[in-house]
C-alpha cells in the first residue's frame, strides 16, 4: 500500500468512525467451537430486548450455530453509560472440520455431512466478516479449557491487526476446572471478564464492560 | 542408475520448507495457495517466515472453503509466538500496515498430523502415514 493510499485510508476510517457515533455498534461474538457464545448472545439479548427472543439454539455438540446470526438494535446502560449494538453471533473458528465427530452424537451420516458442510460455509463467512463488517468484538473462551491455542492467538492477532476493540470473557466459571487466571496470562494485553453465561455470573460487570469499551 | 522416487511411489511424508525469499514476490492468495495445495497432497510445510494475520484469516476462509467429506479435513497449523519488538511500529499502525508476519510456522494436513504441540521454543509435531 502506497503511502499517500493508506494515510486516505486512515483518514476516512477516522471519519467513518466519528460520523457514525449514533448508528448501532456491530459487536462481533467470536471464538472456538462450545465455548458459550450462543449461551452468551441469548442471555444479552433477554436481557436488554422486550421481547427477549432467543439468537439462536444452544448445544453442547460443536458447530451448533453454523451461521452468523444478528440481533440489531440491543440497547445497554449501565454506569451512566448506553451503548445501541448489533449483537453477530458467529460459528465457533477452526481450522479443521471432520464430520465423524459428529457421529458421536447419535448423527446419521448425511446429517453429519451436512452439519460439517454448513459449519466450513459459516466459519469462512465469519472470517469474512471479522474483516469487513464488525466494530468491535467480544471473544469468549471456556475457562475450563487451554486458551493457548493456535487458533485463538490467530483469532486475536486478526482482532489486533484491524485495531477493532477487544473485550475476552472467560466464560464457564461454574465449572470446577475454571482458571479465569490461565486465560489472563495467555493474553495480558487485553481485558478479561470472568462470567457464567449459562449461570448468568457477574453479569453486572460484563454489562459494565461491554457500555465502557464499545459506547 | 538409481530410481528415483516420487513422492506418491512412497509411505513417507513430504516437508516443504518455504524460505522468506520464495514467499517474498507472491500475493496473499498465491501464499496461501502455495501452502493448501501442499497440504492437500499430503505435505508437511513450513514457512521460514510466517503469514500477516490478513493472510492467516483468508488462509482460514479459503480452507474452509476447501473442506470435503473424506477428502479434505482442514489443516493444524503451529507458529511460535511473536516477540514483543515485533509488533510494528505506531506509523505502521497508524497507516494500516500489517504488523511483521510471525516466525517460523508449521502447517499439515488435520487428518495426518496426530499432535502438533508448541511452546516457546520448540514445535513438535506427530505425523501419522494413515
Amino acid at each position: 500500500m502506497g503511502l499517500l493510499t493508506g494515510l486516505r485510508d486512515s483518514i476516512s476510517r477516522a471519519a467513518a468512525s466519528l460520523f457514525s457515533e449514533q448508528d448501532p455498534k456491530r459487536i462481533g461474538i467470536y471464538g472456538p467451537p462450545n465455548a458459550g457464545k450462543t449461551t452468551l448472545a441469548n442471555r444479552i439479548v433477554r436481557d436488554w430486548t422486550e421481547h427477549g427472543d432467543a439468537v439462536g439454539p444452544e448445544s453442547h455438540i460443536p458447530h451448533e450455530t453454523r451461521r452468523a446470526r444478528r440481533k440489531e438494535n440491543v440497547e445497554i446502560e449501565r454506569n451512566g453509560k448506553s451503548v445501541s449494538i448489533d449483537i453477530v453471533d458467529t460459528p465457533g473458528v477452526t481450522t479443521k472440520v471432520d464430520y465423524t465427530e459428529f457421529l458421536d452424537h447419535d448423527m446419521e451420516k448425511e446429517d453429519a455431512v451436512r452439519r460439517s458442510r454448513e459449519a466450513t460455509e459459516g466459519v469462512a463467512e465469519a472470517m469474512h466478516w471479522l474483516r469487513e463488517d464488525v466494530d468491535g468484538v467480544i471473544y469468549v473462551l471456556d475457562s475450563a479449557e487451554d486458551p493457548f491455542t493456535q487458533v485463538n492467538t490467530m483469532l486475536i492477532g486478526i482482532i489486533e491487526s484491524q485495531d477493532l476493540p477487544v473485550l475476552i470473557f472467560a466464560n464457564k466459571i461454574d465449572l470446577e476446572d475454571s482458571s479465569v487466571k490461565r486465560i489472563r496470562n495467555a493474553f495480558p494485553q487485553h481485558e478479561t471478564v470472568p462470567l457464567s453465561a449459562l449461570e448468568g455470573d457477574n453479569m453486572d460487570e460484563v454489562y459494565g464492560k461491554i457500555a465502557e469499551y464499545f459506547g | 542408475m538409481a530410481e528415483v522416487k516420487t513422492p506418491d511411489d512412497t509411505d513417507g511424508v513430504q516437508i516443504d520448507m518455504i524460505s522468506a525469499q520464495r514467499m517474498e514476490g507472491l500475493t496473499s492468495m498465491e501464499k496461501i495457495r502455495m501452502i493448501l495445495d501442499g497440504v492437500r497432497e499430503g505435505n508437511i510445510v513450513i514457512l521460514e517466515e510466517g503469514l500477516t494475520p490478513d493472510e492467516e484469516s483468508r488462509l482460514i476462509e479459503v480452507t474452509m472453503t476447501e473442506i470435503s467429506p473424506d477428502e479434505f479435513n482442514g489443516i493444524e497449523i503451529e507458529s511460535y509466538p511473536q516477540s514483543d519488538d515485533d509488533g510494528g511500529s505506531f506509523l505502521g499502525r497508524l497507516m494500516g500496515k500489517d504488523s511483521t508476519p510471525k516466525k517460523l510456522t508449521v502447517i499439515g494436513p488435520a487428518d495426518q498430523i496426530e499432535t502438533l504441540h508448541k511452546d516457546e521454543t520448540l514445535i513438535s509435531a506427530l505425523v501419522s502415514r494413515n
